[in-house]
């Protein structure tokens, strides 16, 4: 790296996050003041009480963590179904291969 | 009196033949083709040499080369089209649910890249039609003769010969035969939750389950005539964990049949 550059640059897109955090910002305080985000809380306090039931320190690794299971959750969800339709495809097939042939012998 | 006794044993004579007849007239031969084009028309032939009697089925598995093209030129066999490519145990179920729609009382299975000599299948018919087992596994390992397969494969056939020996206390000693017959009520009994992946070991261990008999019978098997088998180095691997697995889920199951009436093929 050259000497005397900054190796923090200020680009478009740090502009953008220091608006778009800016914004939020604005929009946080907003929706507080006409006590529309008492659900956020709700959940805030949740996430507290479960990171500190887990002894977790840092709270945003205890919503890592639900995130992560419910992921884990969904997928197996997912090969679940998944399951259960290639059952039903094969059966489709199945089903096509002995309906053709009965077709093909009446002609 | 003796004449009336000698005229009786004849007829009950002529019964069984026509009986016997009967039977082997009800004769569906499964053939699962993927890819077979090479050998395909030349083991139809010979099967059709070796049962002038019996009807052909010949699933074509979504093959890319010219299988399906071969089986449809030929009007004098049955064959299945699937839309896309199944896996063996696809291949089969397609052919063991056809069975089931129509009346036919024994299925013969044989490969199609000319593995399972015709010749060698009357032998497995011999006890099915005598009503001694449901199914009949033609196994390379009883005289030793013929083609015999892999080194590595065979050790695979031994682990699975002492599993089958463990839980079924029935020693099969060619479990991955795909050379094989069955009587009408061993295949509706497997078109119902039919292992897809790697069947034949499962096969044995459902029926068994089911308490079906099974029975082994020596057979010679020649190596293929063409093609590549559907089971390299890394599968011959998955293929053993897979059945092992299978087996030992369906062994904790203790024998608890999964319902399968809600399956609507069973109204075509």
């Amino acid at each position: 790296m050259e000497e005397g550059m900054n190796p923090y640059p200020i680009g478009p897109i740090q502009i953008f996050s220091i608006i778009f955090s800016i914004f939020l910002l604005v929009l946080i305080v907003y929706l507080i003041r006409k006590k529309k985000v008492r659900e956020e809380y709700a959940i805030r306090g949740l996430i507290d009480k479960f990171s500190s039931l887990l002894g977790i320190q840092y709270q945003p690794a205890a919503l890592f963590l639900i995130l992560f299971a419910c992921l884990f959750l969904l997928v197996f969800h997912f090969s679940i179904v998944i399951s259960d339709m290639k059952k039903k495809i094969n059966a489709l097939a199945m089903t096509v291969s002995i309906l053709e042939e009965r077709g093909t012998k009446k002609e | 009196m003796t004449w009336i006794n000698l005229s009786s044993i004849l007829f009950c004579v002529y019964l069984e033949a026509v009986f016997f007849f009967k039977k082997l007239m009800k004769l569906l031969i499964l053939i699962p083709a993927y890819n077979e084009e090479e050998t395909i028309a030349d083991v139809i032939q010979e099967t059709q040499k070796s049962f002038p009697d019996a009807d052909i089925c010949v699933v074509n598995d979504g093959s890319d080369d010219r299988t399906g093209a071969i089986l449809k030129e030929n009007q004098h066999i049955i064959s299945l089209h699937l839309p896309f490519n199944m896996g063996i145990g696809g291949a089969l179920w397609t052919g063991f649910n056809y069975f089931c729609q129509k009346d036919y009382e024994f299925l013969l299975r044989l490969d199609s890249d000319g593995q399972h000599p015709p010749s060698e299948a009357a032998k497995l018919l011999e006890p099915l039609i005598r009503g001694e087992a449901d199914l009949v596994i033609g196994s390379r390992f009883i005289n030793r003769e013929g083609y015999l397969s892999s080194q590595l494969r065979r050790g695979g056939i031994r682990l699975l010969k002492l599993l089958t020996t463990i839980i079924m206390k029935n020693q099969i000693t060619d479990n991955t035969s795909g050379f094989r017959a069955y009587s009408r009520k061993a295949v509706c009994l497997l078109t119902e939750d039919y292992p897809f992946d790697y069947p034949e070991p499962i096969e044995v261990y459902l029926l068994h389950r089911n308490g079906l008999r099974i029975k082994e019978i020596p057979i010679k098997m020649t190596d293929r005539k063409g093609g590549v088998s559907s089971i390299n180095l890394l599968r011959t691997y998955y293929y053993l964990i897979k059945v092992l697995l299978t087996i030992l889920v369906n062994f904790w199951n203790g024998g608890r049949n999964e319902s399968v009436s809600d399956r609507s093929h069973s109204d075509l």
